[in-house]
């Protein structure tokens, strides 16, 4: 009996249940303690309590509010991109979610870590068609590494936990926490997250000595080696691993659209990037490699073209954090599964002293390569050239802007003729190729970065599916440029109708367009636009000066073709240089 | 190939549809599914019977193993296994020579007569893939009107050798 009352005495009274906590001081106290400063976030009546408690809480985590919630994830996917960070993002229910998938599904395919918690309709109205209901875990299901339909609040702070180790482990995405409105209100008894343990923990695979030394073995031996790096390095912090192995062994390097800035672009070992529109020297490397050494890529198509002709020489050494993505679109002939960072530094412990006189023959090649097709384009006294606006741009940004872009012409511009010579210096939609991104995308990136000059390169066809975030830039006062490459067109689109279907331009022209001038200073931001090749210097120039957020409308040549290019699908050696 | 995929899944709403949607999203192809219990109650075990070459059973089985809440994927066809599947099959036979030979079949088969009308029988049969369609394709002639397959469960076979059970 004594003993019983003992161990009544030590269980501690529970609180009574209008002292507990409601599930959405749950969330936010569960946030806090995942280090969340930063919420990106439209507001709506399945959230209501969530909004409460963030305004609560807003010494602690400041909340910014966009202006559409496709805007709002590509903020968090900046803020992501340019920390390594975990961006999180609110929405409500419904059409509140639906706006948000766009961007869900961009983390996805570009592997960026952010938590999206979206309101639900309260549990006892989820199936019956209730105003403003979407069944989110299902709409997203494809597209996240993991979902949540909370049932119960006590849940929420595991929930969380677990949400943001998914989130940034492995290869990291997006996480979407689905929460019932009565469960964002109900109270229930506090579970201290010191004690929440994952039921399911994700085991990082660990390549073994053997597999690294035989990687080496062949890396050192090949005659013809090129190492093809992907976001994988970025999201590894494997820049300065990559730097000292290629070096080692005077190795040519590529980086893909995702690994630009993984590899410094000005290094003379780097090749420029490779695939659809990268350069003759990359793609003619990989096409006459013996030995391709795959770091932190997925062999996506936009890279390999056809692939019975892609690297049709060469042993393939695979590395990457995701056992799926080995084997899915090129068969190995080493897979080695573990990140990227650890296994370079498994390979630079391995490696004697190289001279670095290694590949004469090879370089020798590739120097002819690219001596004989330079990225080129034609210059203009009477148009501006856009590949001119980015070589003008990195001239007077000393190369140091972090540069974010949509989808299209502009971007590859970008990539071909900005130099990238640190990781996270370019953040764009690689995989899912989202129009739209560069604008929100350099919000996110620039609160991250107050320091940072962040400059969105757009198309005009881009700029006008998220320009509405022009507002929000004004209002938390995010002082980035927008360089809107102005050609009336959707460009890309329109290249390939004047290559591959005889010049029928089929709805690509988009020269109806709001005065972008007017536009930026309906917003509160500052217009510049520049249409002649003499005055683009003094233009640029003003509009980098200026203080806030500052808008520039540059009129290119309207018909611009982005070359070289290996037509999809078309072997790489069938690349076309110029027009 | 046909390949039997034994996947163990949390035993939570929704992650079944997670397994499924993502063999349609990869274009990969169920032929058949049956999902139960295992012997921890919190984890469910879903058997998947499906074709593909090497390589592509290879892409499911990593692609089901990247789902935070499967905790194993196991090729059950890589390794000596039993398969086992359920068919309950109604069969229209009147008394009589009708009725008898089903009756036959059923004792050759060693499947079970579960209900009986004037008219019908509904019979139960269990067994491989192969002894399952082929009681089937007996009773057919006779006049079968309805069928229901539970799909495949497997389980790899214990081993043989003693050495192999004391390890």
């Amino acid at each position: 009996m004594i003993a019983q009352q003992e161990i009544n005495n030590r269980v501690a009274t529970p609180p009574a249940p209008d002292e507990m906590p409601t599930g959405a001081e749950m969330l936010i106290q569960a946030l806090v303690h995942e280090g969340v400063d930063t919420i990106f976030g439209y507001p709506g009546g399945a959230v209501l309590h969530i909004y409460d408690e963030l305004w609560r809480a807003r010494d602690r985590i400041t909340h910014y509010l966009v202006r559409h919630e496709q805007g709002a994830v590509h903020m968090a996917e900046g803020y992501a991109r340019a920390t390594g960070r975990v961006g999180v993002v609110l929405v409500t229910s419904g059409p509140g979610a639906t706006n948000a998938v766009t961007g869900i599904a961009n983390a996805y395919m570009d592997s960026t870590p952010i938590v999206v918690i979206t309101g639900q309709v309260p549990k006892h109205l989820i199936g019956t068609d209730a105003f403003q209901e979407v069944d989110t875990v299902g709409i997203t299901r494809p597209c996240v590494k993991h979902n949540y339909l909370v049932r119960e609040a006590r849940d929420l702070p595991a929930i969380v936990r677990e949400a943001f180790h998914l989130a940034r482990s492995g290869r990291p995405g997006p996480v979407v926490i689905d929460i019932p409105k009565d469960v964002s209100a109900a109270r229930s008894n506090y579970s201290r997250l010191d004690h929440v343990s994952f039921p399911f923990s994700t085991q990082l695979a660990h390549v073994d000595h053997d597999s690294a030394r035989e990687a080496v073995r062949q890396i050192v031996n090949a005659k013809r080696p090129v190492l093809y790096v992907g976001g994988g390095i970025v999201n590894s912090g494997a820049v300065d691993s990559l730097l000292s192995f290629a070096e080692l062994l005077h190795l040519p390097v590529t980086p893909t659209l995702m690994g630009l800035g993984g590899f410094p672009s000005s290094h003379p070992l780097c090749l420029g990037m490779l695939g659809m529109h990268g350069t003759y020297a990359a793609n003619m490397a990989v096409s006459e490699s013996d030995l391709l050494v795959a770091l932190g890529v997925r062999f996506d198509d936009r890279v390999t073209g056809k692939l019975a002709t892609f690297a049709p020489h060469a042993r393939v050494i695979h590395v990457d954090i995701d056992p799926a993505n080995i084997g899915k679109n090129v068969t190995p002939t080493l897979a080695l599964t573990g990140d990227v960072g650890q296994v370079l530094n498994q390979f630079l412990s391995i490696l004697e002293q190289q001279s670095e006189e290694r590949l004469g023959l090879w370089w020798d090649q590739i120097r002819r390569w690219q001596l004989s097709q330079p990225l080129r384009f034609s210059g203009s006294q009477s148009q501006i050239k856009p590949q001119t606006v980015i070589r003008e741009l990195h001239r007077l940004t000393n190369g140091q802007a972090l540069v974010t872009t949509d989808v299209g012409q502009h971007q590859m511009w970008v990539a071909q003729f900005y130099p990238f010579i640190r990781p996270r210096q370019l953040i764009t939609s690689g995989g899912l190729g989202t129009m739209g991104f560069g604008l929100p995308a350099a919000l996110g990136a620039q609160l991250a970065l107050p320091n940072q000059l962040v400059v969105a390169v757009v198309g005009d066809g881009g700029f006008q599916m998220t320009n509405q975030e022009l507002a929000t830039a004004v209002q938390y006062d995010l002082p980035v440029k927008v360089l809107i490459m102005n050609n009336g067109y959707l460009g890309m689109v329109r290249q390939w109708q004047e290559m591959f279907y005889d010049r029928t331009y089929s709805e690509v022209d988009i020269s109806v367009a709001p005065d972008f001038v007017k536009l930026a200073e309906a917003y509160g931001a500052a217009g510049f636009r520049v249409k002649r090749p003499a005055e683009l210097r003094e233009v640029m120039e003003a509009w980098l000066r200026y203080e806030g957020v500052a808008v520039m409308d540059v009129v290119v040549a309207k018909e611009e073709n982005v070359f070289p290019m290996v037509p999809a699908g078309a072997d790489a050696r069938e690349m076309i240089t110029q027009a | 190939m046909r390949h039997t995929l034994s996947i163990i899944v949390a035993d939570e709403p929704g992650e079944l549809s997670r397994i499924v949607g993502l063999f349609s999203a990869r274009g990969f192809n169920i032929e058949t599914i049956s999902v139960g219990e295992s012997l921890d109650p919190r984890w469910s075990r879903v058997t998947i019977v499906t074709r593909g070459d090497e390589r592509t059973i290879q892409q499911i089985v990593k692609q089901c193993e990247r789902l935070a809440r499967v905790r194993e994927v196991q090729d059950v066809t890589t390794r000596p296994h039993i398969e086992r599947e359920m068919a309950l099959i109604t069969v229209s036979a009147k008394a009589g020579d009708e009725r008898q030979e089903v009756l036959s079949l059923v004792n050759v088969f060693r499947a079970k007569v579960v209900d009986i009308s004037h008219t019908q029988l509904i019979v139960e049969a269990s067994g491989n893939k192969e002894k399952v369609d082929t009681f089937i394709e007996l009773l057919r002639p006779i006049g079968v009107t309805d069928i229901t397959r539970t799909g495949h469960i497997a389980i790899n076979r214990l081993a043989a050798r003693a050495d192999a059970n004391a390890a």
